[in-house]
């Protein structure tokens, strides 16, 4: 919920400026009525910034519009290579009802379809079109999470990866510049939606927006991340050799 | 969301200015000093928002396209709350139903609220249930292209008597918006935390419509011969009767909310290029309608406000 409020356009200033030293400022507002009454609930976190990068063996997303789209190409080849495992593996050819072996379907070729339309569009800069997933934390039998598993289920982590990808699309909506490669985000983010609505469907009814991923109580909105936030998600559903880094886009 | 942090990168950006601006000395502010005493936790947000409100008033500096954007989908919002607030009334809804919709109503309220934060003063008005006839006769000017949805006496007020037919237009006002807001996003670039929030109303959106959707097949497990699918197929686009235009200036002779918008940036969702890419011709796919599938496509403002013209009780007063 840290959106929609940092870069308001401001109006004039009209008070006279120079009351508060600038170094007290910052305490005293922590300690001011509503900077205790609000900030106390976060005081425990501090600023944030200045995270360190990781270091050797990542691959980066590179930087401007490219590296967006190769951070989307990047998601869009680990949804594929799931979808692909998910349709040969048995709990796809054996206990799935017809109507999730039609859904898995479906997902597979989307899937594989904006992998191949990012692999094709990129024409320069591309990352490698082979990242390697590791989906050892997934049991390709199991329909859902067995009880006592330390490995998801195929919903389980076909959530995972829809809720993510709407996610990292609606996050990285921010640092694209051509208005031409935002609206094809945006064409690809909804289809990613009504993915993840049906996976979620599949699970536990009417959960389809429920408050884990959409602010409920509050603005009704998504709740978009930061490719840095993403990728410590999605670089564990790849090798060694694969992770991602996207340090241009903090 | 963590406060400080979104402070202190404000400070960061305007060189400190916003602790002035948070100073309780100030006559904008004084009055919101304490008044996290009173606010819950649920309220929080739309609190801090009003806070930024009061700091910033950013209102007078939004521009206009911006403005102009989101009231857009300000009305939007409003026609499908009173669509779904209607139906949730009219008890004619199942328990798995009423269920979704619910909670469908719950996010468009929420939206409309934030979209009012953000807004201000610029903010439209709040149209009412009296406002919109979703019979489509536009207050008994017109014959009514779904009389179930509201009645032929008074269409602007009436209950629903059909529950296929509202989840039938139910999808369409969803999907509408959802090309709405993809088509607004290029509008709203320039404003990055706006259109992050637009693009997480964006997505909420396609959620409610692929639940609809699911509705509309009988449950999510009903036998794969049920339609619609959760997303957009490309049969949709020819089976979904047009409508007038309305006299919008801009919009296509009919609109409709699968069909192509004003102009060739804005095609029908049954599309299968892509950036001048064929999505469907490609190996290790299955099926022949996924490549339409797999994008969703934009609509431009002036068809977004010619489909729902249909559906205001006086489409003068309405999308303008």
């Amino acid at each position: 919920m840290s959106s929609h409020l940092s870069s308001l356009p401001k109006v004039p200033e009209t008070d006279a400026p120079g009351l508060l030293a600038p170094v007290p400022r910052r305490s005293f507002l922590r300690y001011s009525g509503a900077g205790l009454a609000l900030g106390g609930l976060y005081l425990a976190g501090c600023s944030k910034d200045d995270t360190n990068s990781p270091s050797g063996g990542f691959i980066d997303v590179g930087s401007g519009d490219t590296g967006i789209l190769n951070y989307a190409y990047a998601l869009e080849q680990l949804e594929a290579a799931f979808y692909t495992q998910v349709v040969a593996n048995s709990y796809y050819t054996g206990t799935a009802s017809a109507a999730e072996k039609a859904i898995f379907s479906d997902l597979k070729d989307h899937e594989i379809i904006h992998r191949e339309f990012f692999k094709q569009a990129i024409t320069t800069g591309r990352i490698t079109d082979a990242l390697v997933p590791d989906f050892s934390g997934i049991d390709f039998m199991q329909r859902t999470t067995a009880s006592g598993s330390t490995k998801l289920g195929v919903l389980n982590a076909a959530m995972a990866f829809e809720d993510l990808g709407v996610a990292a699309y609606n996050g990285a909506g921010r640092f694209i510049t051509s208005a031409d490669y935002l609206t094809l985000a945006g064409k690809i983010v909804s289809v990613e939606a009504r993915h993840a609505a049906v996976i979620r469907e599949l699970i536990t009814t009417n959960t389809f927006v429920a408050n884990d991923v959409v602010d409920t109580m509050g603005t009704g909105e998504e709740r978009s991340k930061r490719p840095q936030v993403v990728l410590a998600t999605a670089n564990n559903f790849l090798a060694a050799g694969s992770k991602l880094s996207a340090n241009s886009f903090a | 969301m963590d406060l400080l942090q979104i402070i202190d990168d404000i400070a960061k950006a305007d060189g400190g200015e916003v602790y002035d601006r948070f100073n309780p000395r100030r006559a904008a502010f004084r009055n919101l000093v304490g008044f996290g005493k009173k606010v819950s936790a649920a309220a929080l947000p739309l609190a801090v928002s009003t806070l930024f409100t009061k700091a910033y008033g950013q209102t007078s500096t939004l521009p206009q396209v911006v403005i102009d954007t989101l009231n857009l989908a300000l009305q939007l919002e409003y026609l499908e709350k009173y669509y779904y607030q209607t139906a949730l009334a009219s008890n004619i809804l199942n328990t798995e139903q009423s269920g979704a919709i619910t909670i469908i109503l719950n996010d468009e309220n929420l939206h409309i609220s934030t979209l009012r934060s953000v807004l201000g003063t610029a903010a439209i008005a709040d149209p009412t249930r009296a406002g919109y006839d979703y019979t489509g006769s536009q207050n008994r000017t017109r014959t009514a292209l779904f009389p179930t949805l509201g009645g032929t006496t008074a269409p602007n007020a009436g209950n629903f008597t059909s529950v296929s037919d509202f989840l039938m237009v139910g999808q369409q006002f969803v999907d509408t918006g959802v090309r709405a807001y993809k088509g607004g996003a290029a509008n709203l670039i320039s404003q990055k935390d706006i259109l992050e929030a637009a693009l997480n109303i964006h997505s909420v959106e396609a959620r409610h419509s692929s639940r609809i959707r699911s509705l509309r097949r009988g449950g999510i497990q009903s036998p794969t011969s049920a339609t619609p699918k959760s997303w957009i197929t490309p049969d949709e686009t020819p089976a979904t009767p047009p409508l007038p235009n309305n006299n919008v200036s801009g919009a296509p002779s009919t609109v409709g909310p699968y069909n192509a918008g004003a102009s060739a940036a804005y095609p029908a969702e049954s599309n299968t290029t892509q950036a001048g890419l064929s999505v469907q011709a490609i190996t290790g796919v299955t099926s022949s309608t996924a490549g339409a599938e797999a994008f969703d496509e934009p609509l431009d403002a002036a068809t977004v406000k010619a489909i729902a013209k249909n559906f205001a009780a006086n489409p003068a007063a309405l999308f303008n």
